[in-house]
């Protein structure tokens, strides 16, 4: 029962991020603040809904199946964002940023 | 080598498949043995394909990363919920790849994107150009607070 509820609240509240970076993704200016947005859908939304299905599998195979199903969406998420995200650069889509140059944070 | 990668591998498919009968038992075994000829033939069985020698450092490297996710995602959330032109500044920073492999590179690379609010555009041989959200995940991010937490260890 307490589970259950647990469960529920989880995968409620997953949703709930969920909706939330989409209307992230249709409230930023331009793609690469965008890619932020969808970057919580990716993680947050992903981790917590994972995690109510598995606290309604209980301990059995389809609970070790759940988590694999994150650890992979762990792994190829990022490289596919970073992927985009240098894609657009190098076909040179300009961000609408603050500074136009990069600032230079990698000698101190 | 091979043979620890075999065992590696047949757990791997118990637990996938949960079947425990002789005839399905023999099968998988020889699908694991047929898996091991051919990445042996094809050479791609290395530090990189399965990074044993990194697992040491990677359970408080995966509870840093979760701590890290979960705050910065309740960030961008309030950022979004409130959104104004004011409550984002996003920028290109570019900040440095400390990391001498390339495996703690890419795991950098991947933790810097995980992470909502940054995302990596492109690495150099010695930087790596960072778009964020921000500018406070930028002055986190330039911390190099993150760049300590890989696992990058050499295989030698």
């Amino acid at each position: 029962m307490i589970i259950d509820i647990l469960s529920w609240l989880l995968l409620v509240s997953g949703g709930l991020v969920g909706i939330v970076g989409a209307v992230g993704i249709h409230r930023f200016p331009d793609f690469y603040s965008r890619q932020h947005a969808a970057g919580i859908t990716d993680t947050l939304c992903a981790m917590l809904i994972l995690l109510g299905l598995v606290l309604q599998a209980g301990l059995n195979l389809a609970a070790f199946k759940l988590v694999l199903i994150f650890m992979f969406l762990f792994f190829t998420s990022p490289t596919t964002s970073h992927a985009l995200a240098n894609a657009a650069r190098h076909s040179g889509l300009k961000p609408e940023v603050d500074s136009t140059t990069i600032e230079d944070r990698s000698r101190d | 080598m091979a043979f620890k990668y075999g065992v590696f591998l047949f757990m791997f498919w118990l637990l996938l498949s949960g079947h425990f009968e002789p005839l399905l038992l023999g099968l998988g075994l020889a699908s694991v043995m047929l898996t091991i000829f051919l990445t042996k033939r094809m050479y791609v069985i290395d530090h990189e394909s399965y990074p044993l020698h990194l697992s040491s450092r990677l359970p408080t490297f995966l509870v840093y990363i979760f701590r890290e996710i979960v705050s910065a995602n309740i960030d961008v959330i309030k950022r979004i919920m409130t959104f104004s032109d004011s409550s984002i500044s996003p920028r290109l920073i570019e900040i440095p790849l400390p990391q001498k492999t390339d495996l703690g590179r890419a795991i950098y690379a991947n933790a810097i994107t995980l992470t909502p609010g940054t995302v990596s555009v492109e690495l150099t041989k010695e930087t790596i150009i960072v778009h964020a959200l921000t500018k406070e995940t930028a002055d986190d991010l330039s911390t190099g607070n993150m760049a300590k937490a890989i696992p990058d260890q050499d295989i030698n």
